[in-house]
Formats: C-alpha cells, structure tokens, sequence
C-alpha cells in the first residue's frame, strides 16, 4: 500500500439549497491515475475546485501531502504542488505559446512573488529550454512563436497541459481533458498521459469519454448526488452492478 | 512574437538616445523647437513611460496618476525652500514620497480590478486635489500655489553662500534648469526611465505583468501571488509619475493643485491610448503629438493659415482657410478629439499599431519571408 497523497474527509458544500457534495471522502495514493466518473452534476468540477481552493467546502477537510489545504489562496494550493487543466482552457491568450509555458516554470523556480526588474528574459535559457522541451513532448513545438488566443480549442487543452506538466506538479488535476475533441486527437491525448503516467505523477481525471477513462486509470470511483458510491479497480467497476443501475444506466460495458 | 534579443534592446536604446538628444534639431522645421515645449516633451514622456508600465503591462487603467505628479511637484518646491536649489535632493524626494503615496493607495485600489479599481484610483486624485485647495493650505499654499520666496531657509545653499538678491533659479549642479540645458537634463532622466522601463518589459517580471492582464485567474492557479505584482507595478509608475512632477517644478518652481486635476489623469490616458498601451515607444509618440497639438495647432490663427497655403492658388486658400481654421487655435481640442475617434475606432493599438501595418506592408512588398522558422531539435512524433 503506498502513500495516501490526498485525502478528502467529510467535505459538504451546498450552493443555496442544493447540495453538491455531502459526506465526501475520497484518498488518493501516490503515483496512481485516479479517474472520477459520475453523471452531469455530481459534484465532480465542484470537488475539484474544493481541492485548488478556488471553493471553500461548508466542513471537512482536505489533506495534501500531510498538510491542511482549506483556508489556504489558489497560489499556496499551486506551490504546494496541485496544478490543474480546466474544463474552458485558462491560458494566457495574448501570449505567445513559450512565454505561457514559461511563466508556469518560472512559478515553480521563483515561487509566488519576486521582483526581478532587472534580469533579461532572454537569458532565463534553462526556463526556456525546459518550455521547449515540454511543447515538443506535446507536439506544439512549431507554433512557439504565435499568439495562445489563435489556437483551435483542442491545442489549448494541450498546451494547458504543458503549462501543468512544466511544473512538475505532485498531483496534477485534469478536468474533462479530452471533451470535445476528435476522436485521433482524444487518442493522442491518451497517449500523452500514458507517457506522463510513468514518471509517476499523481493524477486525478474527470472524464465522461469511458474509452478515455478504462485506457489510463489505475482505479476509478463514482461520483452520485455528491458522494462517492463506488471506489475500485477498473474491472470491479466494470461489474460493479450499483455502478451500472446509478451511472450506467444498466448498459454493460 | 519573438523574444527581444539583448543586442536588439541596445540598439533600441541607442536610437532613442540620439533622436531625444537631437530633438532640438529636427523639431526645428516644425516649429517645435523652444525649449519650454522641448522640457514638455521629456517630462511628460517620463510621466507616460511610467504611467504605461501599470497600464500597458497589467491593463490595470488608473485614473487618478496625476496624484502622483502634484505630490511629486510640492515635495520637489519644498525642497527647494527648505534645503537646496540644486534639483537633485528634490527628484529624489519627489520620487520617495510619491512611492510611498503610490504604496498607500495601491494597497487600498488594487483590492478591485477593472472599472471600481479605476474609480477608486479617480476618487484618491480627486480628495487630493480638493484637500490641497482647503485642508492642506499650510503646506500647499491652496489657490496661488506653492512658490519660492525670497525669505526661504534654503538650508544647505546657506552653508555656501548668502541669500542673493532676487529669486534664486534651480540648478542641477550648476547646470541651469531653464533653457536648453534644462532640456538635456530632462533628456537624459528620460533616457534613463526609458531604460528602465524597457528592462521591465523584457524582465521574466514584466512577462508576469502580461500574464495578470492576459489571465489573471490562471496566474493565480498557477502559483502566483498577483496582488504584491500589482502592487510593484503601481507603485513604480506612482514613482515615475512623481519624478514627473518634480521635474515640472524644477524647471518652473512653482507647484499648484490643478496639475492634480482628473483632466491631467486623462491627459496620460490619452496620450498611452494614441501611441500605443504596452508598447515601448508607444507613450512617447502620444505624449508629442498631444504637446505638439496642445502648444503649436493652439497657436495658429487664420493668418497663420494664410501663410501656411501660400504655396496654392488664391482661390483654394480662401476655401481651405474657412474651413479648417475651426480646427486650428483655440479648436485644436476638436483636431484632437478627431484624431483620437480616428485611432481607437480604426487603430486600437494606436499609432504603433499603424506603424506594425506599414512595417507588414513592406515586408511583404519585398517578398521576403517576415518569419525566421525555428530550429527543430528532433521531428516532432507524427501522430500515429
């Protein structure tokens, strides 16, 4: 049994009367790609942005690598080592590809603030590299140059990745990484992650493609009505039958 | 999109020494070339290179920068009555205390982002300009305006000589303040604060600036603190917008509290907006254009007009004459106002943007391809 790298106990968060996660308790292991399926309005964006603190929950607690993460600022939940890839691509639109993927490796090196006036960008030569590196990995590496905004939607959802992966991050949150891309490109993007997955990287992926899901996950749970009803293998999810009825809609896999 | 090389920095540089430096030169045959309007064109083009590193950078618009320039202006006149005519020890001061204002207030406007941080900037320079007119009369000197006196301590030119006769005029170690060598001392902070600002936008800092305008929730998410960057940001135009005011003292010691007017916030606005936000060189165009019109189209009259057409047939004069003189003189703000309609409806990246086009134009004219493709380390996987 390896570490437990996140641990979400007992988190409830209601928006008025609607309740979207009640009595939610996942733990996450180290090294594995835990996938999060459920049907629409689960609670499975909510709970991620429970983890990045961009929500704070009504009660519970969060633990990330032994530490306490509620109450803590977007930034701290980043330098602590979550990085995540949005459901809308969040890039910097006015930039251009290696100058997004710099800024991301900038943040890991420098950490949250420092005023450094005076040094030339164009000197940071191990920053870039390092951008370069990961656009390559990505397959962005020949529009380096030109403007973020101008890509088509599925290169943003790549290069958010990068911007991720730059950092290096101990739990890397993905939010429906492949929705609303073509089936080759979905393809390549499972590729991706499977490349990633053996440099040991904690993932948490929220996805509704099943294909996806079954390709990358080390252990999938479900997500109903705010809470976790099932938790396994991919093969014991696959016959889980409560998973079938709640999810599925019977429809075997 | 390219990364500014530090070779092509330099020479950036070194062109926009030589055409400030040369300014007396060639503004000579547009009539440009006085050294009041010359002093103009170096001070506020600080105020508008400061001002453009919060706007340009992080898109964060303030309206109330001419806060900065008034503190800027008083403290420098005080350091004139109070320690010395030489302006050194007064931009000093003025560049100090502006900051320190510029930290007081950020830390208050930055707390809200886009049209509340705006108003909030405008409020601050609207309390300061009417608490100079009443509160702070003992240190403003409210509506005739903060001057020298005869009677002023001046404390350490006291140390040297005795109070002459007369008022004593600034000095910048000997080197007068009015006239061209006023100039040349304006031109060279200039250069100098154009330097530093170009060093802001190609420092991995003013990248993050970009980044906060471009995105700011994913630089949070991203492991950024973006306030303390909004913050360095405000305070470093707060303290190039003071160095601004105190050099608008030095060359005319005389500080009064219209200079902290919300029209002068608009004025920096304006002239960021028409050369180009976020562009170097941008600021600077705006700032000419607007003293050129403001100090040489206020001047023409009709006869000037006349003059100007003298080169035409009599009979197209006398219809040209009536029908642009509404634009020359006291309508130079209609010129303006056009000009500016002109730009942010067909330019929205101002007269830079105008110059990239005709730059594109060109380059396409001569065939040759305007992209360098970039080296590839290994084919990039095809996919499978």
């Amino acid at each position: 049994m390896s570490n437990i790298i996140l641990e979400i106990d007992n988190v409830q968060k209601s928006f008025g009367g609607l309740k979207a996660l009640s009595d939610l308790n996942l733990k996450i292991e180290e090294g594995k790609v835990h996938a999060i399926i459920g049907p629409n309005g689960a609670g499975k964006s909510t709970m991620l942005n429970v983890c990045i603190g961009q929500l704070a929950p009504d009660s519970g607690t969060v633990t990330f690598n032994g530490e306490n993460m509620i109450g803590k600022a977007p930034h701290e939940i980043n330098q602590a080592g979550i990085s995540r890839v949005f459901q809308t691509p969040e890039i910097f639109p006015d930039l251009s590809l290696l100058q997004n993927v710099m800024i991301p490796a900038f943040a890991r090196q420098e950490g949250a603030f420092k005023m450094n006036i005076f040094r030339s960008l164009s000197n940071e030569n191990n920053i870039q590299d390092e951008a370069c590196q990961i656009l390559e990995d990505i397959g962005l590496i020949e529009q380096i140059h030109s403007i973020a905004g101008s890509l088509s939607r599925g290169d943003k959802r790549r290069l958010e990745l990068a911007m991720c992966l730059v950092q290096h991050p101990k739990l890397l949150l993905l939010d429906e990484p492949t929705a609303g891309m073509a089936r080759h490109d979905t393809n390549k993007t499972i590729d991706l992650l499977m490349k990633i997955k053996e440099g040991g990287m904690t993932k948490i992926i929220i996805e509704h493609d099943m294909h996806v899901v079954f390709s990358v996950a080390d252990h999938i749970s479900v997500l109903a009505q705010g809470t976790i009803i099932a938790s396994g293998t991919p093969d014991e999810i696959r016959g889980n039958p409560k998973v079938q009825e709640a999810y599925l809609g019977g429809a075997h896999l | 999109m390219k990364a500014p090389t530090i070779k092509n920095d330099i020479l950036v540089m070194l062109i926009f020494s030589a055409v400030i430096l040369s300014m007396p030169i060639w503004l000579e045959p547009l009539g440009a070339s006085y050294p009041d309007l010359l002093q103009k064109f170096a001070i506020f083009g600080i105020f508008a290179v400061g001002y453009n590193i919060l706007f340009g950078l992080t898109g964060y618009l303030s309206f109330g920068h001419a806060a900065f320039l008034g503190v800027g202006s008083y403290t420098a006149v005080w350091s004139f009555k109070l320690l010395t005519m030489n302006i050194f020890p007064a931009i000093i001061f003025s560049v100090l205390l502006s900051g320190l204002f510029a930290l007081l207030i950020g830390f208050i406007t930055l707390r809200r982002s886009g049209i509340y941080f705006s108003i909030l900037t405008l409020a601050f320079a609207q309390m300061f300009y009417n608490l100079a007119y009443s509160v702070l009369t003992p240190i403003t000197n409210g509506e005739t305006g903060l001057q020298l006196a005869r009677t002023d301590p001046r404390v350490i030119d006291r140390l040297f000589s005795e109070a002459g006769e007369g008022l004593p005029s600034t000095d910048f170690f000997g080197l007068a303040m009015s006239g061209y060598s006023g100039f040349y001392v304006c031109a060279i902070i200039l250069i100098v604060a154009f330097f530093i600002s170009q060093r802001i936008f190609h420092s991995p800092f003013g990248i993050k600036l970009r980044a906060i305008k471009s995105n700011q929730t994913r630089m949070k998410y991203t492991g950024y603190s973006t306030r303390p960057y909004l913050l360095t940001a405000f305070v470093i135009s707060g303290m190039y917008a003071g160095l601004a005011g105190g050099l608008m003292a030095a060359t005319d010691p005389l500080a009064g509290a219209e200079r902290m007017q919300w029209t002068a916030s608009g004025e920096v606005v304006l002239m960021t907006i028409l050369g180009g936000v976020g562009t170097l060189i941008g600021p600077m165009l705006g700032v000419g254009i607007i003293k050129y019109f403001e100090n040489i189209f206020s001047a023409l009259n009709e006869q000037g007009l006349h003059q100007a057409y003298s080169f035409m047939p009599d009979w197209l004069s006398n219809i040209l004459v009536p029908m642009t003189s509404p634009f020359v003189g006291e309508g130079w703000h209609l010129t303006l106002g056009a000009l500016f309609v002109f730009i942010v409806v067909f330019l929205p990246g101002g007269i830079m943007e105008g110059i990239d086009m005709i730059k594109k134009l060109f380059s396409k004219k001569s065939s040759e391809p305007d992209f360098e493709p970039i080296e590839k380390k290994t084919t990039p996987e095809s996919g499978k």
